[in-house]
């Protein structure tokens, strides 16, 4: 039983092919990370799944629908949460009040005048907080956190609206390898815990390979890998492109400088 | 009218057209290199324009003329610099609000040097010499100067576009449009670069006007007008496209010879004057526009702002110490009637002082919170005032009644206008809806038979039992104070939370399922509406209102009212609405240039204290309490 599944998704920005042909499926529960290397397509078919980009081509289907031309707010409310590469608070709010933001919008109350945000869904804003490990910061202001944090706080606020998938852009991009593993560890246990599916984009590879429950390989916008972690570690394409082996090195270039 | 009248009237407005096209594209290079909107550029247009007329009386002939003209152009290309290089490079890196801003301090700074050196009165420059007979077009005379006019726009724009295409100067500018950052980092000389740009751009404004010499007198009010039709022709074109400047320059010139060359058409038992539509014609076109291309006819989207305001604080409950302080002003205000008995003045300043805090929070709402920096706040103010005193006169009615359609008024213009403001963010919102704000003034302006035009609408006064000064305090009083109440109330609730969502990230507010546009939207009417209930009070206030209400000046005012008290907090607004009428009541009363002081009060603000006196104070005592 899949959560997301993604079939011959195309994108093409004047003549690069950004993504072409891309199939895969996430699966209920499960972990799955979407690599390659720099210009491989991983945002393009991000900002595809999350509504940002049209496709050219192709179908994305959320929970057996299809969710191509909807707005990004409109797949949210069909239980797709996510994170950014640079993480997104609201700077102005305090920690509580970001998560407590989500959750008014959660439950249909962005236009609602009377009684204050701040008095709304307290518990539940905090159960949240102390799931990412940052009930302690509730009443701080999120312009004082550090990085660390704040992708913390997104975190809590990614998971407001009971997702069953979950979209992280590069979650641990600048990030000190320390902060890196606890993210992840966190993330995972999550998932676990929530029975919640996540499809991540990443560069550092020991965060995948040793989280990830699946990876699939993107590379010049083709898929060209799926599998656990020790079949991609294992496969020949997979090294070609990130060892250097087969096309994206060429000597001459080098002997020209 | 026949066929020949319309071509002949098409030309005309081809001979109007040169002048806005540089006005524009020298806005739109400007803005194209440095982040700019120079709201002052429609001040160098009016002065290209004294200058060029002063030069060809006093010196005359062809050679005061024509060297006149391109005299003029050159001073203010001076002056452009002078102006680069004195106040500009030194709010490059400050938040976008401040840039506009300053500009308008600019503006205001011009005119009442213009008023000094000039004086009121218009000013008419002679024919051209060499050009002042006429040629005879479809069986009219057509000046040969507006001829000559009509060349010189396309003329320019090869020129223009021979620049941008093939010089390195040229290259500079279309790199720097699109990045920077990066022409910085190449190693150009930026600081020359913005110079050279400005001083272009000052130029064409003043050339552009100029050449108006033989066409039109030099007046005071030029200048506003002037930017806002270059404001909606740089919308409709498209900012950064030179192309698109004429393009649309022509479009509105276009549009507007027409609804003058059609003047009064009977449609049955129907009358309507076309000749007195043409701001209305322009808004139309601007509207079609932007909901077909966003971002005008050739532009692109937005890029994001990059200078955004210091992340400000969260808002809280108000604390021990300022409840104690309301509720103490707030018995003052209620035993003002007593304690001022003698001096009756003081009660007619309370009301002018509340009506402003009311007026300035409602704009805090939205500039604040929403972060939409509405340059045309007065537009709702005027529309409730006029809604109010429209009740009054043709339906008699009673007092509170028309205190009930004075927000109604307010509120259906912010939702026509927010409609298309909340569409753009940033400069272009300003300028939209300063654009906005003019249309509705030219609307209570020109539409005589119902708002009585200049004259305006007289005699409003509240009716019994508030025909007394002191009963209308309280009236006054407890209007605004419920307003205020209220718009603090809203920002608390998730209403406001969602607005500040919107404004702090965007991209994060619409992934949790926020549809910031119509949050924005609703912002905006709301704001609107309460503009309108300031404005009702106002006309009942004075007794008697004119289309000044809406005036630009007002708009500006209330911006520079919550500027002063400090955007960043909620009570700012009001401490800064009733220090900044205060002020102006005695400031107006020692001296004619009390713009030009406002101007420099601006500068001050903008340079020194951006964060205002209540910012000030807080930040003092933020200090105080933890030495560092």
């Amino acid at each position: 039983m899949s959560v997301l599944r993604v079939r011959n998704l195309s994108k093409a920005f004047g003549g690069v092919h950004a993504v072409e042909n891309v199939s895969f499926d996430v699966g209920d529960g499960e972990f799955l990370a979407l690599i390659g290397p720099n210009g491989a397509g991983k945002s393009t078919c991000f900002n595809m799944i999350n509504g940002q980009l049209a496709p050219d081509r192709g179908d994305i289907q959320f929970a057996d629908r299809s969710i191509v031309g909807l707005k990004p707010r409109e797949i949210w409310r069909l239980g797709v949460g996510r994170t950014f590469q640079v993480a997104a608070t609201f700077g102005s709010m305090t920690v509580a009040e970001n998560v407590q933001m989500a959750l008014v919008s959660h439950h249909g109350e962005i236009f609602r005048f009377a009684r204050a945000l701040a008095a709304r869904h307290r518990e539940r804003a905090f159960e949240l907080l102390e799931q990412v490990g940052m009930a302690g910061s509730a009443p701080r202001a999120c312009k004082e956190l550090a990085y660390g944090d704040v992708k913390r706080v997104e975190l809590a606020i990614a998971l407001a609206n009971e997702p069953r998938l979950l979209l992280m852009d590069e979650p641990t991009a600048g990030m000190a390898p320390r902060e890196r593993n606890d993210l992840i560890a966190l993330v995972k246990r999550l998932v676990v815990e929530r029975r919640i599916s996540v499809l991540f984009t990443e560069h550092s590879m020991d965060v995948v390979f040793a989280y990830a429950d699946r990876i699939i390989v993107l590379a010049r916008g083709m898929l060209i890998a799926d599998g656990n972690a020790e079949a991609i570690r294992d496969n020949m394409q997979v090294q070609q492109v990130y060892l250097g082996a087969g096309r994206t090195f060429r000597p001459h270039a080098q002997a020209q400088s | 009218m026949t066929l020949e009248a319309l071509l002949f009237q098409a030309l005309n407005g081809l001979a109007a057209a040169s002048s806005l096209f540089f006005v524009g594209a020298g806005l739109s290079l400007i803005f194209g290199v440095t982040r700019i909107i120079n709201i002052a550029h429609g001040s160098f247009y009016m002065l290209g324009l004294y200058l060029a007329a002063t030069l060809a009386i006093k010196v005359g002939g062809g050679f005061g003329f024509w060297g006149g003209i391109l005299a003029a152009g050159l001073v203010v290309a001076a002056l452009g610099g002078l102006v680069e290089v004195l106040l500009l490079r030194r709010i490059y890196q400050a938040p976008e609000l401040f840039q506009l801003l300053a500009t308008f301090a600019l503006l205001l700074v011009i005119n009442d040097v213009v008023q000094y050196v000039w004086g009121p009165e218009d000013l008419l420059g002679p024919r051209a010499p060499g050009l002042r007979g006429s040629v005879e077009i479809l069986g009219r005379n057509f000046p040969s100067y507006d001829l000559f006019l009509i060349a010189i726009g396309p003329l320019v724009l090869l020129l223009l576009h021979l620049m941008l295409a093939r010089t390195r100067f040229g290259r500079l500018i279309r790199a720097a449009t699109q990045d920077r950052e990066m022409v910085g980092a190449l190693g150009v000389n930026q600081a020359m670069l913005f110079t050279i740009v400005f001083v272009l751009g000052a130029f064409l404004a003043g050339f552009g006007g100029a050449l108006q010499v033989a066409r039109e007198p030099a007046n005071l009010g030029l200048d506003l007008v002037v930017i806002s039709d270059a404001f909606v022709v740089v919308v409709v074109g498209g900012m950064g496209s030179i192309t698109g400047a004429f393009l649309a320059a022509v479009i509105i010139a276009e549009v507007k010879a027409l609804c003058i060359g059609l003047g009064l058409v009977h449609f049955g038992a129907f009358a309507v004057n076309f000749s007195k539509l043409t701001l209305v014609a322009e808004f139309l076109v601007m509207a079609v526009v932007l909901i077909v291309r966003p971002f005008g006819l050739l532009g692109r989207p937005q890029a994001p702002v990059r200078n955004p305001a210091e992340i400000e604080d969260p808002i809280r409950p108000a604390t021990l110490p300022l409840r104690a302080a309301a509720a103490a002003l707030l018995l003052l205000l209620l035993l003002l009637p007593l304690l001022s008995k003698t001096s009756p003045y003081v009660l007619v300043l309370s009301i002018d002082v509340l009506i402003a805090i009311l007026f300035a929070t409602s704009l805090h709402f939205i500039m604040g919170p929403g972060g939409m920096h509405s340059f045309g706040h007065a537009a709702y103010f005027g529309l409730g005032a006029y809604g109010a005193a429209l009740m009054v006169k043709f339906a008699a009615a009673a007092t509170l009644l028309a205190l009930i359609v004075a927000p109604l008024a307010g509120l259906m213009g912010a939702l026509l206008f927010g409609w298309f403001a909340v569409r753009l963010s940033g400069v272009y919102l300003a300028m939209l809806t300063l654009a906005f704000a003019q249309i509705v003034w030219s609307i209570l302006f020109q539409w005589e038979e119902v708002t009585g035009g200049s004259n305006g609408i007289l005699g409003i006064w509240p009716q019994a039992p508030f025909d007394s000064r002191p009963a209308f305090y309280f009236l006054t009083l407890a209007l605004v104070l419920a307003g205020v109440l209220l718009l603090r109330c809203f920002l608390f609730a998730p209403f406001g939370y969602a607005m500040r969502a919107g404004r702090d990230s965007p991209l994060r507010a619409e992934a949790i399922g926020i549809a910031v546009k119509r949050v924005q939207w609703i912002g905006f009417a709301i704001a609107g509406a309460f503009a309108g209930i300031a404005g009702g009070v106002f006309a009942f206030a004075k007794g008697t209102i004119s289309p000044d209400v809406a005036w630009v000046s007002r708009s500006i005012d209330a911006m520079v009212m919550v500027l002063l008290g400090g955007i960043q907090t909620l009570t700012g607004p009001i401490v800064g609405a009733a220090v900044f009428t205060v002020l102006q009541d005695n400031v107006m009363r020692q001296t004619a240039f009390w713009r030009g002081l406002l101007g420099a009060v601006i500068l001050l603000l903008v340079l020194v204290f951006p964060g205002g006196i209540v910012g000030a104070l807080s930040k003092r005592a933020a200090a105080r309490r933890k030495p560092a």
